[in-house]
C-alpha cells in the first residue's frame, strides 16, 4: 500500500481543512482579539476548500487502505459542505457578536464539523462513516449549547446530545451485528456477499438498527422528536449549519452505503422501509408546521418534510433519484441558509423575535429583507422558477419512473399543504401592520452570505439542467 | 468454550437495558449512563465476533468506539453541568421551556 502524489492531490481538500483547523487553534491562542479575524479566516479557508474540491472533480482516488474515496460525487459533497459552511461563517460573524458568544472556539468547532462531514461523504467503510458522523455530531452538540448563559440554547444542547448519542447507540449495535454477519465492515465486502447475506437475520437486524440510527440523524419521522426543540433553541447561525450541511452529510452516507447494496438486489427489503419513512416525514412535517407560531420551529418541521421528499429519491433508487436527491440537497441547503440568515438578522439582542407576530409589517419597514424572505419562502414551497421546484420535480420524476407513482402523489399533496405555512409568513409581512418593528441595519458580511444563497437559488431555478448534468457526469 | 449465543444474549440484554433506561429514567445523568451501556453492549458484540471469526477488525473498532464514547462523555457532562448551573436541576421533566 503506497501513498502516491496523485492520492495526496486528490485528498488536498480534506488535508487543507485539517491544517486549517490547526491554524485556527494556533491563531486563537496567539493573537489577541483573534475572534475578529477568525471569521474571515474561516470564510477564506472554506472557500478555498470548495474551490479545490471543484477543480479536483475528476481526480478519483481510493486512499487509506481503500477506506476513503475522493473525486466525482464525493467532491460534489465536499463542495456543498465547505461552501455551505463558508456562507454560515459569513452569517455568523455579526450574529454571534449580537448574541454575546463571540469566541474563537466557535469557528474551530464549525471547521471540525465540516471535516467530519467530509469524512462521512468519502467513506467506503463503516468505521469511517461512524467516526465522521461522531466528529460532526459532537461538534454540533457543543455548537448548539454555545450560548451557555441562555436556557433555551442549553436545553437544545442537552436534548440534542441525549437523543443524538441514543441514536449512536443503535448505529453502533447495528454495525456490530453487520460485522458479525459479514466478517468485515467494508462496503465492497458486503456487496460481494450480498446474495447470501440478504437472508441472514443477523445482517437484516443490523441494517435495520443502522437505518434507525441514521433516521435520527436525517430527522425522519418517527425519529424526529429532537428536531423542533434543537432547531429552535440553538443559536440561529448554528441551526443554519445543522439543518443544511449536517443533514446533507447524513444523506451522503445513505447514498454511499445504499448505492452498491441496492444495485446488487433491487427491489430489496430497504425500499418499503424507506418509503414508509418518506411518507410519514412528508405528511407529519407539513401538517404540524401549520400550527407553529415560531419561525425557527416552523422551519424545523418543514425540514422534516424536506427530508421526506429526499427520501423519495432514495426509495425510488434509480440514477435519476440519486442525482435528484443531490440536486435537492444543494437547493435545500441554500434555501435554508438564506431563510435562517434572514431570521438571524431580524432576531433581537435577547434572541427573541422569531415569532410570526414579530414579522408584522416588515414588508413596509424593511422592504429589502422582506423581499428576500418572500423569495426564499416561495423557493422553499416549491414555486417555480426557484431551486425548490426543480428539486421536487426531479425527485418525484424518479419515483414515477421507478413505478412508485403513489409516493410522488403523496409528495405533491404534502407540498400543497406546505404552501400554506410558507405563504402565511408573506401574508404576515405584507398585509399586517405593526409599529413595533425595530429597524435593523444588516451587516455587510451577513448580507453577502444571504445574497450568495439567494443568487444560487435563482440560478438553480433558472438553469437546473446544467447543474443536474454536472451531477450526472459524476456517476 | 462458551458458545457464541451466550455472549450475544448478554450483549442484547445490555442493549435492551440501555434502551429501556433511556426511555424510562428522567435524570439526565442516569439517561447518559444508559447510553454508555448501549455503546458498551455494541463493544461486546464486536469483541465476540472478532474472537469468533478470528478477525482483528472488531477489536480495532472497539478502540474507536471507546474513544468516541470518551469524547461524547466529555461534551455531555459539560452540557449537563452547564444546565445544572443554570437551573439547579438535571431532571428532564423540568427542562421543558421548548415546546409548542
Amino acid at each position: 500500500m503506497t501513498f502516491t502524489v496523485h492520492d495526496l492531490i486528490s485528498l488536498s481538500p480534506v488535508l487543507l481543512i485539517g491544517v486549517g483547523i490547526l491554524a485556527t487553534l494556533i491563531i486563537e491562542m496567539l493573537v489577541k482579539e483573534s475572534e475578529k479575524i477568525l471569521g474571515w479566516f474561516t470564510f477564506v479557508l472554506l472557500l478555498s476548500v470548495a474551490y479545490l474540491s471543484l477543480i479536483l472533480l475528476d481526480h478519483t482516488a481510493l486512499v487509506f487502505e481503500d477506506k476513503f474515496l475522493t473525486g466525482g460525487r464525493v467532491n460534489i459533497f465536499f463542495f456543498l459542505f465547505s461552501f455551505g459552511a463558508a456562507v454560515v461563517s459569513l452569517l455568523s460573524m455579526e450574529y454571534i457578536k449580537k448574541a454575546g458568544i463571540h469566541f474563537g472556539e466557535y469557528y474551530i468547532m464549525l471547521l471540525s464539523s465540516v471535516l467530519g462531514m467530509m469524512l462521512i461523504s468519502g467513506a467506503t467503510d463503516f468505521i469511517m462513516i461512524f467516526i465522521g458522523l461522531e466528529q460532526m455530531s459532537v461538534c454540533f452538540y457543543v455548537l448548539a449549547g454555545f450560548n451557555r448563559r441562555n436556557e433555551r440554547s442549553l436545553e437544545a444542547a442537552l436534548k440534542y446530545f441525549l437523543l443524538g448519542s441514543f441514536a449512536t447507540g443503535f448505529l453502533v449495535f447495528g454495525l456490530g451485528l453487520i460485522y458479525g454477519a459479514v466478517g468485515s465492515l467494508s462496503i465492497t465486502e458486503i456487496v460481494i456477499g450480498y446474495e447470501t447475506l440478504k437472508t441472514s437475520p443477523l445482517f437484516l437486524t443490523g441494517t435495520l438498527l443502522f437505518i434507525i440510527g441514521f433516521s435520527f440523524k436525517i430527522a425522519a419521522v418517527p425519529f424526529h422528536m429532537w428536531v423542533p426543540d434543537v432547531y429552535q433553541g440553538a443559536p440561529t447561525s448554528v441551526t443554519a449549519l445543522m439543518s443544511t450541511t449536517g443533514k446533507a452529510a447524513a444523506f451522503s452516507a445513505l447514498i454511499i452505503i445504499f448505492s452498491p447494496i441496492i444495485q446488487a438486489a433491487y427491489p430489496s427489503f430497504f425500499t418499503p422501509v424507506i418509503s414508509v419513512l418518506a411518507v410519514l416525514s412528508m405528511l407529519y412535517g407539513s401538517i404540524v408546521a401549520i400550527s407553529q407560531n415560531d419561525l425557527k420551529r416552523m422551519l424545523a418541521y418543514s425540514s422534516i418534510a424536506h427530508a421526506g421528499y429526499m427520501l423519495i429519491g432514495l426509495a425510488a433508487w434509480n440514477e435519476k433519484g440519486v442525482s435528484g436527491v443531490i440536486f435537492y440537497l444543494v437547493a435545500y441547503t441554500f434555501m435554508n441558509l438564506a431563510a435562517f440568515g434572514l431570521i438571524s438578522l431580524i432576531e433581537k439582542r435577547d434572541l427573541r423575535g422569531t415569532e410570526f407576530s414579530d414579522y408584522k409589517g416588515l414588508g413596509f419597514k424593511q422592504p429589502v429583507l422582506a423581499g428576500l424572505m418572500a423569495l426564499t419562502m416561495f423557493a422553499l414551497s416549491g414555486i417555480p422558477p426557484f431551486a425548490g421546484f426543480f428539486g421536487k420535480y426531479y425527485v418525484f420524476l424518479s419515483a414515477i419512473e421507478a413505478g412508485m407513482t403513489w409516493l410522488a402523489i403523496v409528495g405533491v399533496i404534502s407540498s400543497v399543504i406546505s404552501v400554506y405555512f410558507y405563504l402565511r409568513l408573506i401574508v404576515v409581512m405584507y398585509f399586517d401592520n405593526s409599529d413595533e418593528i425595530v429597524m435593523v441595519t444588516p451587516s455587510t458580511s451577513a448580507m453577502l452570505g444571504i445574497m450568495i444563497s439567494v443568487l444560487l437559488i435563482i440560478i438553480m431555478g433558472v438553469a437546473p439542467g446544467s447543474i443536474i448534468n454536472l451531477i450526472n457526469s459524476t456517476f | 468454550m462458551i458458545p457464541i449465543e451466550h455472549y450475544l444474549f448478554l450483549s442484547s440484554f445490555m442493549f435492551v437495558t440501555g434502551v429501556v433506561g433511556v426511555i424510562t429514567r428522567r435524570n439526565a445523568i442516569v439517561v447518559f449512563m444508559s447510553i454508555e451501556l448501549m455503546l458498551n453492549s455494541a463493544n461486546l458484540v464486536f469483541v465476540t465476533f472478532s474472537s469468533y471469526l478470528g478477525n482483528v477488525t472488531g477489536q480495532l473498532v472497539v478502540f474507536f468506539v471507546m474513544a468516541v464514547a470518551a469524547a461524547e462523555a466529555a461534551v455531555g457532562l459539560a452540557i449537563i453541568i452547564a444546565i445544572f448551573r443554570n437551573k439547579l436541576t438535571v431532571n428532564l421533566d423540568e427542562i421543558n421551556i421548548l415546546k409548542w
